[in-house]
């Protein structure tokens, strides 16, 4: 048994047994409480919902890792969509073109980019609390979309765009494929990279990475540029898939994106943690929350029980390590 | 006097800045600097500072909740039901409903924090979900409108007509609002538990071996915060008339960013409770004043958020960091940084 335990810790390290057995649990419990469950519709709504919390997830990430949060990641998104259905009206609505596209997606980037940037500029500088900053932001990108567009919604897109919210590609939804892309490329950056390298060393001690020479500024304010550059990703999804842009589409998953990173054994302080364990977490909330479905509830009940889950995961966590550990 | 001012220095550039918004204001508008609007300011701002208070001893105490907005409207629902099944009640069997499940809310967060060692932001995002999926989901979002009479009728404790006729009036969310903030700076700055909170929240393993019963001073703190919360949600469904579960969703940020703009600190230890209701003042203060001067509506948000920001950067930041070229004249051929 120590010996399987050992194996897997060391082909997929030892933070991603409880997203696994989590799982396992919830695979086993659905696929016997309903026949439907294990079929490829459920798959296949899954790997379309997963995409837009979990792209919002990536973002939220980094800043955690560097022991902050980005509360303002939902409106970033909205903000980021909203450009890109401007640049696409601005060329014609329906019948612009995919150049429009294009620089509608490149526009929103560096708008979710300069969001970002501004909050870490502000947090690396003045040593603001980033929960503080970042809500702050957050108020101000939602006045900011609500003043521009009165409440309202901003749609008519060209045809071209619904694929990247319904697409296949060799059975693979579009929207995965760059989900998968997104948490490949966190993956690169967290363990291979420089930047990578002085989140967590930021996240752990901020004052010894600093005397260890890491420019903490500038890793500040380029995780927060990253940031909101990964939640305009979530943006432009957001648009393909609704097909409209209304400020306050998809508000409700801000503090589930934070969920989904202690789920996935994020350190709630910072410096430690890893990509993948958070994509098993994410997989894991969606299959509750289709499995729900399929039994009947509605995605409130969900939502508790994705609250009651990740309660449960951090009671396990106290018990292994107040109970198991001393018995071995 | 000087020594007021540095050991109040958030309080003091707060209170600055207000000073300085209501003399603007003044002269921009000819209804600002009323008591017509003194009164309705306060009667806005009163469910805000009730939460702000307790969300300050929360913060104090070295905690953070997410949840407490959510919890108020699941008192709120509670608290209606149980009125009606009671058949009416009155005032004080509805403050003791509602204190009562306020604090028992805020306890679930204080057990899960202090029995299983979780981080308060993870354990309340945990219950604010929990709180607020169960509630949607046992209510399916049904808004309940026949509430007691004496709950709906608008209680007036003073009022004053007004040169054009109309009346201001000062109605009993202010006094709830005065008693909770009275109780609160009471508590935490006269009480020997009070004390005790800011030592736990500035330094707990310093407090736990001080002698300071550690469980005690979490149960206290979340507990007084439910029990606001629970007071605020009574004060908000009197004042809206109405109970709809949603109300409050989201209220959370709004009133965390205030407290923390009143000087209180993440990570705890400080804090102080006219700190808390100046920040919510500010923020009703920059929207009345907006409203008042005419400015479209959906732009307050983006205001507020950037008088937010702005004044986290200066309150932040040393006056050597934003100008170097002052800081270096002034202490010579200083260290430069």
């Amino acid at each position: 048994m120590n010996a399987l335990a050992a194996r897997f810790n060391t082909i997929f390290g030892a933070d991603m047994a409880g997203p696994f057995a989590a799982l396992a649990a919830v695979l086993i419990f659905f696929g016997l409480a309903s026949p439907q469950f294990m079929t490829g519709a459920t798959l296949g709504s899954v790997a379309f919902q997963l995409p837009e919390l979990g792209i919002l997830t990536l973002a939220m990430l980094l800043p955690i890792l560097t022991s902050g949060l980005n509360l303002a990641i939902t409106f970033t998104a909205n903000i980021a969509g909203l450009t890109v259905a401007w640049t696409l009206q601005h060329y014609g609505g329906v019948d612009a073109g995919p150049g429009a596209f294009i620089l509608g997606c490149v526009l929103a980037l560096a708008a979710g980019a300069a969001s970002g940037f501004a909050m870490g500029f502000v947090i690396a500088f003045t040593r603001a609390h980033p929960i503080l900053v970042s809500l702050s932001m957050m108020i101000f990108l939602r006045g900011l979309g609500e003043f521009l567009t009165r409440g309202g919604d901003v749609s008519g897109f060209p045809e071209f765009i619904a694929p990247i919210g319904y697409g296949s590609v060799l059975g693979i939804p579009v929207p995965l494929i760059i989900l998968l892309a997104c948490v490949l490329c966190w993956h690169i950056l967290l363990s291979r990279m420089k930047l990578g390298f002085s989140a967590y060393m930021l996240g752990s001690n901020i004052e010894s990475a600093r005397y260890s020479g890491i420019n903490t500024r500038k890793v500040l304010v380029l995780v927060y540029t990253l940031s909101g550059a990964m939640a305009a990703v979530a943006g432009i999804i957001m648009l393909a898939r609704f097909n409209s842009v209304r400020v306050g589409h998809g508000e409700s998953y801000l503090l589930i994106t934070v969920l989904a990173c202690f789920l996935g054994g994020i350190n709630p302080f910072g410096g430690f943690g890893r990509v993948l364990p958070v994509f098993v977490a994410l997989i894991v909330l969606q299959f509750l929350s289709s499995g729900l479905n399929l039994l009947g509830a509605n995605q409130h009940l969900a939502t508790a029980v994705w609250g009651i889950l990740l309660l449960t995961v951090m009671i396990m966590r106290w018990v292994w390590a107040k109970f198991i550990k001393q018995l071995t | 006097m000087r020594k007021l001012i540095l050991s109040h220095a958030t309080e003091f550039a707060l209170f600055c800045v207000i000073a300085v918004i209501c003399a603007f204001l003044s002269f921009a508008t000819d209804r600002f600097f009323t008591l017509g609007n003194a009164f309705d300011l306060l009667n806005i701002s009163a469910i805000n500072i009730i939460f702000a208070v307790g969300l300050l001893v929360v913060l104090i105490a070295g905690g953070i909740d997410i949840s407490f907005a959510v919890a108020a409207s699941v008192v709120q629902y509670v608290t209606a039901l149980a009125l009606q099944g009671i058949n009416g009640g009155g005032w004080v069997s509805g403050f003791l409903i509602a204190g009562g499940a306020g604090i028992f809310l805020g306890l679930i967060n204080a057990f899960l924090i202090h029995q299983f060692r979780i981080i308060s932001i993870v354990a309340t995002i945990a219950t604010f979900n929990i709180y607020f999926g169960l509630l949607m989901f046992f209510t399916k979002g049904v808004s309940i409108y026949n509430l007691p009479d004496w709950l709906t009728t608008r209680v007036i404790l003073y009022e004053r007509e007004m040169a054009d006729g109309s009346w201001s009036e000062i109605t009993l969310p202010v006094l709830v609002m005065a008693v909770c903030a009275f109780a609160t700076w009471f508590f935490i700055s006269r009480t020997t538990i009070g004390r005790q909170i800011y030592a736990f929240g500035d330094n707990p393993e310093g407090a736990r071996r001080f002698g300071i019963n550690i469980g005690a001073m979490q149960y206290i703190a979340f507990g007084w915060l439910g029990l606001m919360a629970g007071i605020a949600g009574l004060m908000q469904a009197h004042y809206a008339q109405e109970v709809v579960p949603n109300a409050l969703y989201g209220r959370e940020l709004d009133v965390l960013a205030a407290v923390v703009l009143g000087g209180a600190r993440l990570g705890g230890g400080k804090g102080s409770v006219l700190g808390c209701v100046l920040g919510v003042l500010l923020v009703s203060i920059t929207q009345n004043g907006l409203n008042l001067m005419g400015v479209s509506p959906f732009a307050f948000k983006m205001i507020v958020g950037a008088i937010i920001l702005v004044a986290i950067t200066l309150s932040n930041s040393r006056i050597e960091t934003l100008l170097p070229m002052l800081a270096a004249g002034k202490s010579g051929r200083g260290q430069g940084r």
